[in-house]
């Protein structure tokens, strides 16, 4: 969390990546940037749960966020808690930070009699209403993803609901990859609402390969545009080539 | 069997033989387990014997969650009379095998849940259970709350005097916040009719579900892409196609538009459809005494569902008396 706000990537795929960088390298350089790494992995319906979904939890372990691998018709449900722990992840992490400034390096909220730590969740519990949290999710779209589509589209307007019946404020942005053209296609920009999904996905020609690991890194650079525009500073720097709008 | 996943499931599948004995950390009372009652999203529940008999306990595997429910119980403890959940006994850490886990102690409502007992019984309690449900719901508005995750398996009856109860309030979130948690049946942002912000609409949509669930043997789905509109008419169908629900249809409809600003006027409506039900149904044969009655009460709006049934009378004896006037006559021909 910087300045009061939460970042978060949220990576929805079913398979493994097969061209660009290594995605958990990419999410451990996230997780250093302050934004967490979510990965929900899609599971084929009757396909057990070990079907080489590894990557899924080490890019999550790696960025600093929550894994889940589930079946395309439990997604809305997952999408929305796994967001909302991450986001208390962070924010107990910030917390537990500030208490050991207090308390002296030793202390831990666990150590606390369960009164105090009462307390302690109830200041977590409060942020995670108030504070400000932007998301940016990257949906795969590759091949087999495509008759998950229609369930995706259904979890980010649930997700949408649960996180605008918040106090705080929210920011969504949302990655499609492998795009039409080149590895990433932004088809939404950072709006607070995302009840415009309809159509999105139907565009769409699925391509063969998974590029995760670059799509993560437009995904990273997304998020600096937007911190310098918020900046007073921003003076219209040059973007790299792949910055630029993916329409 | 619910949709829940818990993400923590993984980490420690808490399971706890009868007979483990154990101290708690701080407080240290002494616990004797007796049998596992359940599994809850955050943790799983015990049966056991402490100093004053007993209790029920809850585990958690994830300290974050079992924390707020504790801090929801200790603000029901303040409530005059203490009628809001389970009361709070004690809360304090396990160590079991160098881990830390905690837990609390409540109060051990036995009794069976409200499917169970609807089932075993019948579907004429349900409404009386509802008219109670109401009125706990509005003593928890009232303070401020709302429960969040109401559904059956969070319901139990005891007695007798058979009284509903609910536990697990887990899901119980300030007014005016996001809902903690729900199950997606019984949740209106899951049909497309509302959002997820604690309101008291929000639980009355929710015990209108558990209404509709009671006249069903099973649970049923909705399928992928139906919001809004479409939900509530998939809604009334079920409502309109199910006897014991039918008379409620207006109650029930009004709580999944999210039409109650308070479950006290869901109450009220409720037990007045309970009341022109019940005297319908004993006043069938004498048409009279079924009028004056319903005239002499002073504020009734549902006059009009009330007609249908003299009416559907009339016809089949009128229909029945040409029928058998036809036979009569076909057969004088044929002889």
């Amino acid at each position: 969390m910087s300045g009061g706000r939460i970042k978060q990537i949220l990576l929805i795929t079913d398979g493994c990546s097969n061209q660009g960088e290594d995605p958990s390298a990419i999410a451990a350089f996230a997780k250093e940037k302050g934004i967490t790494v979510n990965v929900i992995g899609v599971l084929d319906q009757g396909s057990s749960r070990d079907h080489g979904l590894q990557e899924v939890e080490n890019i999550a372990a790696s960025g600093g966020g929550v894994s889940q691998l589930v079946y395309a018709n439990q997604l809305s449900q997952t999408v929305q808690m796994v967001t909302k722990q991450a986001m208390t992840q962070t924010l107990h992490g910030v917390v537990h930070n500030e208490l050991s400034q207090i308390l002296g390096e030793q202390q831990e909220v666990d150590d606390l009699p369960p009164d105090k730590r009462g307390e302690i969740i109830e200041v977590v519990d409060e942020l995670g209403e108030t504070v400000h949290l932007e998301v940016l999710i990257l949906v795969d779209t590759s091949a087999s993803m495509k008759p998950k589509l229609p369930m995706v589209q259904e979890a980010l307007t649930d997700l949408s609901i649960s996180l605008n019946s918040r106090t705080g404020d929210n920011q969504f942005a949302l990655f499609l990859f492998p795009g039409k053209r080149k590895e990433t296609e932004k088809v939404l920009d950072w709006t607070p609402e995302m009840n415009s999904l309809t159509g999105i996905f139907h565009k769409l020609t699925a391509g063969g390969v998974t590029p995760t690991g670059p799509a993560l890194k437009a995904a990273l650079h997304h998020f600096e545009k937007h911190s310098s525009k918020r900046g007073l500073m921003y003076d219209g720097e040059d973007e790299p080539p792949f910055e630029e709008s993916g329409f | 069997m619910m949709e829940k996943t818990n993400l923590h499931s993984k980490n420690q599948a808490f399971n706890l033989p009868a007979g483990t004995k154990w101290t708690g950390k701080w407080n240290k009372n002494p616990y004797k387990i007796i049998k596992k009652l359940g599994n809850g999203a955050t943790g799983t529940v015990y049966l056991v014997e402490t100093r004053s008999g007993q209790r029920a306990v809850k585990i958690g595997e994830n300290k974050l969650s079992l924390t707020s429910e504790v801090n929801v119980l200790k603000a029901f403890s303040k409530v005059r009379g203490n009628v809001l959940g389970p009361s709070l006994l004690d809360v304090d850490d396990l160590v079991w095998k160098g881990e830390v886990y905690p837990f609390f102690c409540m109060e051990y409502l036995e009794g069976e849940t409200l499917l169970e007992f609807s089932r075993k019984r019948g579907t004429e309690w349900v409404p009386v259970f509802m008219v109670q449900l109401l009125g706990d719901l509005d003593r928890l508005h009232q303070e401020g709350w709302v429960f969040g995750d109401l559904k059956p398996d969070n319901l139990i009856i005891t007695g007798p005097p058979s009284r509903v109860r609910w536990f697990d309030v887990g899901g119980t979130t300030k007014q005016g916040r996001a809902i903690k948690e729900y199950t997606e049946f019984y949740d209106r942002g899951y049909w497309g009719l509302g959002d997820r912000k604690a309101e008291p609409s929000y639980d009355l949509f929710a015990a209108a579900m558990i209404f509709i669930e009671t006249a069903y043997p099973r649970r049923f789905e909705k399928t992928s892409g139906t919001a809004g509109d479409r939900s509530l008419d998939l809604l009334k169908r079920y409502i309109v196609n199910s006897a014991p629900l039918l008379p409620y249809k207006k109650v029930l409809l009004q709580a999944l538009k999210g039409q109650y600003p308070n479950a006290q006027i869901m109450k009220k409506d409720l037990m007045q459809t309970i009341e022109h039900h019940t005297s319908r149904q004993k006043s069938e044969t004498p048409s009279s005494p079924n009028r004056s009655k319903a005239a002499a009460r002073p504020i009734q709006k549902k006059k009009k569902p009330k007609e249908k049934p003299s009416y559907r009378t009339e016809i089949i004896l009128t229909a029945s008396f040409l029928f058998l006037s036809s036979v009569l006559y076909f057969m004088g021909q044929w002889m």
